[in-house]
């Protein structure tokens, strides 16, 4: 097998006295869709973080590529839920800004620009700025700015949890399509079932107190899925199982 | 849409002038019906400017309008572009660094109160009657504005923009210019723009310091022979610059800062 672009071993963070993880074991092929599923506190957006580099592991190490991570890296692209675009960039400096702050010349810059604003579709609005953008449309840059810099790893933090169901469907359907395309790598956390299911290759399930990964389970429905289908909710049922027992449990501590 | 909201606007716009038509009038009916009085009639204003703009009258205050304004213009804008190279840096320093900001803040939260009329004796003994001083005082008025706007500005900068940026490639030491600076813009503009108004509020007092030309000192030498139309008069030419000035600010604010949406 090749080498693993991602592996995290033994993975703990501490903030003060909260234990936010603890024993992360996680191994992830070139080419994977992963989602971090659980409840608020499990701690798989700090697991992310610690993937993305911004904060330092309290325990166990994060390889990604072979290298051990250190601190936040262009390899490394980040989707946040709030966007986190620059408010004074145009649409098209925004997808150009990664390459721009790696000192690619200028023309370079324009055309990977160009090529990625016409990836995410937003060719129209090249030169709109952040504000006049929809959330829809601010989350296309944000996710054309990390694929500008060729981001080996794609990480997603609920990207899109603060967007509309009908533009929440059509984004996860266009990142689909710009995953199987280019084929990347993508670590997705996400608290919904449905989402989870509809996107990943493996589903890691996570549970709070302190945070800890459960399961690890590889979803096999073929591609493009069916979220009515029988086969969809057998998945559905298993996994909400596996969520709330753990919440059961927990209530009953 | 925009074309109605537009048109719209100049109707809206003339709405603006009725109440200082209505104070106009007040104060032409206070003022018209006693000869002599203190207070100038509105036409007695209007004739001290004319006089003082092109000098028909022939005393000491005709004509020399233009030079008091430009006595006046370039100590604001001068003294501006003082305080706004000192306190540009300075804020940004302070904003940033915690060692700036824990040696400077105190420092500086204790002289900010200090109101620049404060500092006028002490001025003239440091700089002398005269040019300097004036530059100081205005100088004094605009920085802590500018210096109190840029030290918050650069201290919220939004923390998820320098997590952006690292995962993009930037290296800690050019965060600076490619987030820090960009980000604050904004709120650096606004410090900006009140250091200018605050500029021509204390240039009277500035030049209570015994200048010979400038608005302010003009202002003084009627008011000390009782010609209180044209002190009135001088009042309105301040206004009116500053006025014309602000828009200037302003309008170049909206295209710098295109992006932002409270400037834009």
């Amino acid at each position: 097998m090749a080498e693993p672009i991602l592996v995290i071993d033994k993975l703990g963070k501490r903030y003060g006295t909260v234990e936010a993880l603890r024993g992360a074991d996680l191994v992830v092929q070139r080419g994977e869709f992963i989602c971090l599923l659980g409840a608020s506190g499990c701690g798989k957006s700090t697991l992310l973080r610690v993937v993305a580099g911004f904060e330092a592991a309290s325990a166990g190490r994060v390889v990604v590529s072979g290298k051990p991570v250190t601190g936040p890296g262009p390899g490394r692209g980040m989707v946040f839920q709030d966007y986190g675009l620059f408010p004074w960039l145009t649409v098209r400096d925004n997808i150009g800004f990664g390459p721009r702050a790696r000192g690619l010349p200028s023309a370079e810059v324009a055309r990977i620009a160009d090529r990625f604003v016409e990836t995410v579709g937003l060719t129209r609005f090249a030169n709109a700025f952040p504000h006049q953008l929809s959330g829809g449309m601010k989350q296309r840059v944000a996710i054309a700015r990390v694929l500008a810099n060729d981001a080996e790893l794609v990480l997603m933090d609920e990207p899109f949890g603060a967007l509309d169901a009908m533009t929440r469907e059509r984004l996860q359907d266009e990142l689909l399509t710009i995953w199987a395309e280019r084929r990347l790598t993508v670590l997705f956390v996400t608290h919904a079932i449905e989402e989870a299911i509809l996107l990943a290759d493996r589903v890691i399930v996570m549970s709070p107190g302190p945070g800890h990964i459960v399961a690890d389970e590889r979803i096999d429905l073929p591609r493009r899925r069916d979220v009515s289908s029988p086969e969809f909710n057998e998945v559905r049922r298993r996994l909400s199982a596996m969520l709330h027992s753990d919440h059961q449990r927990e209530d009953a501590a | 849409m925009g074309a109605a909201l537009r048109s719209a606007a100049a109707p809206r716009r003339l709405l603006g002038l009725i109440v200082p038509a209505i104070l106009l009038v007040a104060w032409w009916l206070a003022t018209s019906r006693q000869a002599y009085g203190l207070i100038p009639t509105p036409g007695e204003v209007v004739t001290a400017l004319v006089d003082l703009a092109t000098g028909d009258e022939g005393d000491a205050f005709s004509g020399r309008l233009p030079a008091h304004i430009a006595a006046s213009v370039g100590r604001v804008y001068g003294a501006f572009l003082l305080a706004a190279l000192a306190a540009l840096p300075l804020g940004m320093l302070v904003g940033r660094l915690r060692w700036a900001h824990t040696l400077l803040d105190p420092l500086l939260q204790v002289l900010r109160p200090i109101p620049v009329t404060a500092w006028l004796p002490l001025s003239m003994i440091l700089f002398g009657l005269g040019a300097r001083s004036a530059f100081f005082l205005v100088a004094l008025g605009a920085f802590f504005p500018i210096l109190v706007n840029t030290i918050f500005a650069v201290r919220s900068v939004e923390p998820r923009l320098f997590e952006a940026a690292s995962m993009l490639g930037v290296s800690p030491t050019r965060m600076f210019p490619k987030v820090v600076l960009p980000a604050s813009l904004p709120g650096i503009f606004t410090g900006l723009r009140l250091g200018l108004g605050f500029a021509w509020v204390v240039i009277v007092v500035g030049e209570m310091t015994g200048v010979q030309t400038g608005l302010g000192a003009m202002i003084m030498d009627a008011r000390q022979l009782s010609r209180t139309d044209v002190v009135v008069a001088g009042m309105v030419v301040i206004g009116a610059l500053g006025f014309l000035s602000d828009a200037l600010v302003l309008a170049l604010g909206r295209r710098l800062l295109r992006w932002s949406p409270s400037h834009g």
